[in-house]
């Protein structure tokens, strides 16, 4: 049996929750006020995820990085992993929000595309 | 001399959300000035996610959510100029702006809407004791060096202050390879969203320290340390509690302050608490044909309200330039902010110019845990909701009915307050 302690992030309240896992068995959630605590903590304990979001370099464009994020939510120890995916690239303006800039980022499945667009510089700007 | 229905100051989210709704309420002739090189405001740089939920019903980025608003306001097909700032407007709504192509102009309006933003509280405000070195940012600075510049600030950071953009720069600081010490707030409790809490510090291990700020900042040049002591139920260190954090940075997040110079010189009246204008029920502030919306009005936690806020602005800017405002048979009822609510916007409601429901906006001054919001219309309650819990960090709603308004003979105050029970 295993106990983990989180703070849920459903509201202000934070309540304090505890988790009690057994093999085989739905996990046991207490320290909760509402339902929402015991989904999140549910998940959280499962399969916990996040978005990622950073930025790249970019060559030729109005500016000189651009921001991304994950398609969608990774697995959250793959955090620094996609990070370092990111170490160094590169990309060329033009770009387009969606863009995608790194495909299957770490091997999570999940692409990281750009959340801005950048245009090619222009210097009467 | 330029001439336009509405002027907007301003080309971030509420500039943006306000000009497409006076569109949309048939307004032709809008002009949106930015003084940065592109609209979207503060949101370019956070780049972050967690934007949208409540009007797109899905996560974006900041950049992602004013895409959608600057792509409505071009196919809307309304007038902006970038790179420009207002310097001045006048009582007769005469804006005076300049920019590099078109020197000084002046802009005639038979509306204004300020939407100028906030900005960060700085280390000038704060009082902090010590050199002056290199390597002191407000995390706002840091967030545009580190995400629109590319650089990172430093290698080794403490924060001081909990706001939602020093944890939001606690996480990014720590993925760019830096490593954030410690963030020390004043309070006994976080200004953060707890989301952010989780997921910015607990998530990568970064301890938040209630009761504590920095006493010292230590180094000539470059920051080479600071030192963080806890602090009494007066705010006041305590001797011999100081604790020295070796580092190169320090990131201040200690609240943001709407931008009201302008709105200053035209002498509009102010409300102390909010530091912004005080508006009516049409977000109209005391100058006529004047109005405000958004984090320069009072600041938000999320830029999902302050779009729905502007979007409401918008309107009765356009219905005030078409002259279809409401009836003022009623006159303005002030709204009184007590017992635990420090404010509430608007701050004052006219009967018969509300809509059918209007949201009243509020904040409280302290954490309180199961209390009821009580609205008041003169000495009858009409509204008693159970919170479990309300803290300074999140805005509150409650919303006004214009029937039982209209119910009340010689309705003269309505009234938000906090009760036991």
């Amino acid at each position: 049996m295993e106990t983990r302690e989180l703070i849920c992030i459903g509201c202000p309240l934070g309540c304090p929750l505890k988790v009690k896992t057994e093999q085989g068995q739905a996990p046991e959630v207490t320290g909760n006020t509402c339902r929402r605590g015991e989904v999140y903590a549910r998940k959280e304990v499962a399969n916990p995820t996040r978005i990622v979001t950073s930025s790249v370099s970019v060559e030729g464009g109005r500016q000189k990085v651009v921001s991304v994020k994950t398609r969608e939510d990774i697995p959250k120890e793959k955090i620094f992993a996609v990070i370092e995916a990111l170490k160094g690239v590169k990309v060329q303006a033009p770009i387009q929000i969606g863009d995608v800039i790194v495909s299957n980022a770490a091997d999570t499945g999940v692409d990281v595309v750009a959340t801005r667009k950048c245009p090619v510089l222009n210097d009467l700007l | 001399m330029q001439n336009y229905d509405i002027v907007i100051v301003g080309g971030g989210p509420a500039g943006l959300a306000a000009a497409i709704a006076a569109k949309e309420h048939g307004v032709e002739s809008i002009l949106v000035l930015e003084r940065d090189q592109e609209l979207g405001g503060i949101l370019n740089q956070c780049i972050h996610n967690g934007f949208g939920l409540h009007t797109f019903e899905e996560e974006l980025t900041g950049p992602e959510y004013a895409a959608r608003f600057i792509e409505r306001l071009l196919e809307a097909g309304i007038s902006y100029k970038l790179n420009t700032m207002v310097l001045e407007i006048s009582a007769q709504k005469v804006v005076t702006a300049m920019n590099r192509t078109e020197g000084i102009m002046q802009i005639s309006a038979q509306a204004v809407i300020l939407a100028m933003g906030c900005r960060e509280r700085s280390r000038g405000a704060l009082n902090i004791p010590g050199f002056r070195p290199a390597g002191i940012y407000s995390a706002g600075t840091a967030q545009r060096l580190v995400n629109m510049e590319g650089y990172l600030p430093g290698r080794r950071a403490v924060i001081l202050g909990s706001g939602d953009i020093g944890l939001i720069m606690a996480r990014r600081m720590t993925l760019e390879g830096a490593k954030v010490q410690v963030v020390a707030e004043l309070l006994p409790y976080s200004g953060g969203l707890k989301r952010n809490i989780v997921q910015c510090l607990d998530d990568f291990g970064i301890p938040l320290k209630l009761s504590h700020t920095v006493v010292n900042i230590h180094g000539r040049k470059r920051v080479e340390g600071v030192t963080i002591a806890r602090v009494d139920d007066n705010r006041k260190p305590v001797p011999g509690t100081e604790e020295y954090y070796e580092c190169d940075t320090l990131l201040l997040s200690c609240g943001l302050i709407p931008e009201n110079e302008l709105s200053k010189g035209l002498g509009i009246e102010m409300n102390p608490v909010t530091s912004g204008p005080k508006v009516n029920e049409s977000f109209q502030t005391s100058a006529e044909g004047v109005f405000a919306c958004g984090n320069v009005l009072h600041v938000h936690d999320l830029v999902d309200f302050v779009s729905r806020e502007a979007q409401a602005a918008g309107k009765y800017a356009a219905l005030y330039v078409k002259n279809q405002a409401g009836h003022e048979e009623f006159g303005d009822i002030p709204v009184a902010a007590e017992q635990g609510v420090r404010y509430t916007v608007p701050n004052t409601v006219n009967p018969g110019r509300m809509e059918e429901a209007l949201t009243l906006r509020f904040r409280v001054g302290d954490v309180y845990k199961n209390c009821y919001v009580a609205v008041y219309l003169n000495d009858q309650r009409i509204c008693h909701r159970k919170k479990q819990v309300l803290a300074p960090g999140e805005m509150e709603e409650v919303v006004l009915k214009k029937e039982e308004l209209h119910a009340v003979a010689d309705l003269t105050q309505i009234t938000v307050k906090l009760e036991e029970d």
